[in-house]
C-alpha cells in the first residue's frame, strides 16, 4: 500500500510537472465545449432565397409574401433572368430558387391549376430536404388562403378536422445545445481518458524508462494501478468542471441522480483507460499509438450517436456498436441528464461495460510484459 | 541531388517499416467513407414508437397499423396510463409516444373532430422534430384518404427540383469534406509529429550536422506524405465513385491540382507546427485539438457555416479545409470551371505563402 501511494504521489507530480497539461486540462476543454456547442448547430435560419419572378401578378406577389413573412427565409435576390439566379446558386449566393413562370395567375384561373418550381441546392442533403418541407408548408398555407380569399372554397368546412398535438418532453423549448453538449462532453472525457493514459505509457517505453521500473521490485499491478488512477481521477475532474460549465452557460439541465452518472461514469472510464493500456501495449512509439488511437476514437465516435441517432443506423452498425462503449456512455448520460433516469433504467447498460471492463482489463494486463 | 534522393528513400523506408501505422494510413479513408456512406446519416428509420390507445376501435386501430407499416417506425409496446410513457421514455425504449383519445372514431365520424397526442422525448431535438414531422405526414395521408376522395381544386403545384444531387445523398456532403479531413490529418498531422520526433530524439541534430541542407532535409521528410496523401486522395474519389456514385463533373486535372495545393499547404502548416513544438506529446494534442476537430466541425464539413453564431463564422474563415471544401464541392459536383473558384483558391495560396514564409523564420538550425 505504501508502495502504491509513493508510485501515485511521483505519477501525480510527473504529470503535472508537464506545462502541457494544465492548458489540456482545463483551457481546451473549456473552449472545445464552449465552441463546438454553438458549432455544431442543426438548427436552420436565414435561408437565402433568390425570387424569379416572371408573371408580375397579384397571385406572384402575394406569394412572395408569404415567403417573405416567413422567419426562415431571407431573399436577397428578386428577379426575373432565370439563369442570372442559376449562377447565384452555383456560386453559393443562394440555397433556393423559387420560380414562378410566365402565365402563372392565369393558368391558375382558366386551368385552376398552375405550376410552381422550386430549385434547391442539395449538396447538403438534410438542410435540402428542410427547406422542401418548409417550402411545402408556405405553399400549401397559400394554396388554403387562396382557395378560401379568392375563391369562397372554406377547406376546413368540409373536412373532418384531425388535430394533431404535438407534445416535448424534458425539452419543450427544443433547444439543440443541451443535446449536444452532453455528447461533447463524452469526448472529452473518453479523448483525456484514453489519449493520456496510452500517451504517457508509450512515451515511457519509448524513452526507455519502462525499463528502469522494469528491473525495480515493483509488481505489475502495482505499476498498471499506479498509471491508470491518476488518469481516472482527471477524467472525473473533467466531468465535474464540464458539467458545472453546462450548468452556467448552457442551462445544462442535471434531472437525474448526479452520483449515479458518476458511478457509470467511474465503470465507463475503466474500459476506456482498460483500451488506453491495451493500446499502449500494442504500440512501441508515440506515433503509431496517437495513429491506432486517432482511427478507434473517430469511429467509436461517429457511431456512437453523438450526431445521429443510433438506432436508425443499419444493423451492422448496431452490433458493431455492441463493443462499442461510447454508445453506452453517450446514451447513458443523456439519460441521466436530460430525463433522469434511474439505476434499473440504465441497468443494463451499467453491467455490459462492467463485464467490458473486466475483460478488457484483463486482456490488456496479461498483454502487458515486465520482461521486453 | 543523389544525396538528397537518399535522403528520401530513407524517409520512405521509417515509414514502410511501420506496417500498422501504414494499414491504418490506408484503411482510414476506407473506413471513413463507410462509416460516413451508411452509418452517420441523419435519415429517420427505426423509430421506437409506443401505443397508448386509449379508445381500441377500428379507427385507432387502423391507424396504429398504417404508422408501422409505414417503414419508418417500429413498435415499442401498447402502453395502459401515462406512467407509463415516462418509464419508456426514461428506459430509452422509446422516442414517441402516439395516444387516441377515447372514443376517437366517434369523434371522427359524428363530430367531424377527433385528437391524436403525439409525445416525444425531445432530449434529442432534431430526432424528435423529425419523427414527428414523419408521423403527422404518416397520419395526415392516411385520414386525407380516408375522408376525402374528391380532387382540391385551384392550387399551385410546387415541383422541386434537387441541383447537383437529385438522390438526395447525404454522402455527397460528406466526400469533399472527408478529403479535406484526411489530406490534413496526414499532410500536417504526420509530418508535425515526424519531425518533431527527431528533435526530441536529438537525431535532428545529427541531420542538421550531415552536408544535407535544412531545406532538403524538411523537403525530404515531407516528400513521402505527399505521395501519401495523393494515394489517399484518389482512394476517396475512386470509393465515393463506385460504392455511393458520387460523380466528378469538371475537369480532373483542375480538382487534382487543388488537391496538391491543399497538400502543400497543410504540409507547410506540418512543418511550421512542428518548429514551434518540443516535444511529440505536444505537437499531437495540438494537432489533435486544435487542427482536427476545428477541420471537422467548423469547415461546413458536417455542419453548415450559415447557421453558425457570426464569431465561429469568422473562425471558420482561417480554417484551410473550408475553402478547398467549397472548391471540391465546385468541381466535383457542380461541374464548375476556374473561374468559380478563384478566389477560394488565392486564399489557400495565400495561406500556403504565409506558412512557408513563418515556418522558414523560424526553423533554426542550431539546437540550444
Amino acid at each position: 500500500m505504501r508502495i502504491l501511494l509513493t508510485l501515485l504521489v511521483k505519477e501525480f507530480k510527473q504529470i503535472f510537472r508537464n506545462r502541457l497539461m494544465l492548458p489540456i486540462i482545463f483551457v481546451v476543454p473549456v473552449v472545445q465545449m464552449i465552441l463546438l456547442t454553438y458549432a455544431a448547430s442543426l438548427e436552420m435560419k436565414g435561408i437565402s432565397m433568390a425570387v424569379v419572378d416572371q408573371d408580375f401578378s397579384q397571385a406572384s406577389r402575394l406569394l412572395v409574401s408569404r415567403f417573405e413573412g416567413s422567419p426562415f427565409f431571407e431573399i436577397s435576390l428578386t428577379t426575373s433572368n432565370y439563369q442570372e439566379a442559376v449562377r447565384e446558386l452555383t456560386r453559393d449566393r443562394v440555397d433556393v430558387i423559387l420560380h414562378m413562370p410566365r402565365e402563372f395567375e392565369k393558368r391558375l384561373y382558366s386551368e385552376q391549376e398552375t405550376d410552381l418550381q422550386l430549385v434547391v441546392n442539395a449538396i447538403n442533403s438534410t438542410e435540402a430536404g428542410l427547406i422542401n418541407s418548409y417550402c411545402t408548408q408556405i405553399v400549401n398555407d397559400f394554396n388554403g388562403q387562396i382557395r378560401a380569399e379568392w375563391f369562397g372554397l372554406d377547406g376546413a368546412g368540409r373536412i373532418t378536422n384531425l388535430e394533431i398535438i404535438p407534445r416535448y418532453w424534458y425539452n419543450s423549448l427544443l433547444d439543440y445545445k443541451i443535446y449536444m453538449f452532453s455528447g461533447i462532453l463524452v469526448i472529452i472525457v473518453t479523448l483525456i481518458g484514453m489519449l493520456l493514459t496510452a500517451l504517457n505509457l508509450v512515451r515511457e517505453k519509448e524513452m526507455g524508462t519502462t525499463e528502469q521500473i522494469n528491473v525495480t521490485p515493483l509488481r505489475k499491478y502495482q505499476f498498471i494501478i499506479a498509471k491508470l488512477i491518476p488518469f481516472m481521477v482527471i477524467a472525473l475532474f473533467e466531468l465535474a468542471f464540464g458539467l458545472v460549465i453546462g450548468r452556467l452557460l448552457f442551462g445544462l439541465p442535471m434531472v437525474g441522480s448526479i452520483g449515479l452518472l458518476f458511478l457509470f461514469t467511474c465503470i465507463y472510464l475503466l474500459v476506456v483507460l482498460g483500451i488506453g493500456l491495451f493500446l499502449s501495449t500494442i504500440s512501441n512509439t508515440q506515433q503509431q499509438l496517437m495513429f491506432v488511437a486517432f482511427f478507434f476514437m473517430i469511429t467509436f465516435i461517429l457511431m456512437s450517436g453523438v450526431f445521429t441517432p443510433a438506432e436508425s443506423m443499419p444493423r451492422w452498425a448496431q452490433k458493431i456498436n455492441l463493443i462499442n462503449p461510447v454508445a453506452y456512455f453517450m446514451k447513458v448520460i443523456r439519460m441521466i441528464l436530460l430525463k433522469g433516469s434511474e439505476f434499473r433504467d440504465i441497468s443494463r447498460e451499467f453491467y455490459s461495460l462492467g463485464i467490458y471492463a473486466m475483460v478488457i482489463l484483463t486482456l490488456a494486463i496479461t498483454n502487458y510484459r515486465k520482461t521486453t | 541531388m543523389s544525396r538528397f534522393f537518399g535522403f528520401v528513400k530513407k524517409e520512405f523506408q521509417h515509414i514502410f517499416r511501420d506496417v500498422r501505422t501504414l494499414v491504418i494510413l490506408f484503411g482510414l479513408p476506407i473506413v471513413m467513407i463507410i462509416l460516413f456512406g451508411f452509418v452517420v446519416t441523419t435519415e429517420i428509420k427505426d423509430v421506437e414508437v409506443g401505443i397508448w390507445d386509449r379508445s381500441m376501435d377500428q379507427a385507432s386501430i387502423k391507424a396504429t397499423q398504417k404508422i408501422f407499416s409505414s417503414g419508418y417506425f417500429v413498435p415499442a409496446g401498447y402502453l395502459q396510463n401515462e406512467e407509463e410513457i415516462g418509464e419508456l421514455f426514461r428506459g430509452g425504449r422509446a422516442r414517441v409516444v402516439v395516444v387516441f383519445e377515447e372514443g376517437f372514431e366517434r369523434g371522427l365520424q359524428r363530430e367531424n373532430r377527433a385528437a391524436i397526442q403525439l409525445i416525444t422525448d425531445a432530449s434529442d431535438a432534431n430526432t424528435a422534430q423529425l419523427s414527428l414531422t414523419y408521423l403527422q405526414g404518416v397520419l395526415m395521408t392516411y385520414f386525407r384518404s380516408m375522408n376525402m376522395e374528391m380532387e382540391i381544386p385551384w392550387s399551385v403545384d410546387m415541383k422541386s427540383r434537387m441541383f447537383y444531387n437529385e438522390e438526395m445523398k447525404g454522402v455527397y456532403m460528406f466526400v469533399p469534406g472527408l478529403m479535406a479531413l484526411i489530406l490534413m490529418l496526414i499532410s500536417a498531422l504526420m509530418t508535425s509529429v515526424t519531425i518533431t520526433r527527431e528533435k526530441e530524439f536529438g537525431t535532428m541534430e545529427l541531420l542538421l550536422a550531415s552536408p544535407l541542407k535544412p531545406r532538403e532535409i524538411i523537403l525530404g521528410k515531407v516528400t513521402p506524405y505527399v505521395l501519401l496523401s495523393f494515394v489517399n486522395a484518389l482512394t476517396i474519389i475512386v470509393l465515393g465513385f463506385l460504392v455511393f456514385g458520387v460523380p466528378v463533373l469538371g475537369s480532373i486535372w483542375l480538382l487534382m491540382l487543388e488537391c496538391m495545393l491543399y497538400i502543400t499547404l497543410a504540409l507547410s502548416l506540418g512543418v511550421l507546427i512542428s518548429t514551434s513544438m518540443k516535444t511529440q506529446q505536444m505537437a499531437m494534442f495540438i494537432g489533435m485539438l486544435g487542427l482536427m476537430l476545428p477541420t471537422i466541425l467548423l469547415s461546413g464539413f458536417i455542419f453548415p457555416i450559415d447557421n453558425m453564431p457570426r464569431v465561429l463564422q469568422w473562425f471558420s474563415a482561417i480554417m484551410p479545409a473550408r475553402w478547398f471544401i467549397v472548391v471540391v464541392k465546385n468541381i466535383m459536383l457542380k461541374g464548375t470551371g476556374f473561374a468559380f473558384i478563384w478566389k477560394e483558391t488565392l486564399i489557400m495560396l495565400g495561406m500556403t505563402l504565409f506558412f512557408i514564409l513563418a515556418s522558414v523564420k523560424r526553423f533554426k538550425i542550431r539546437l540550444n
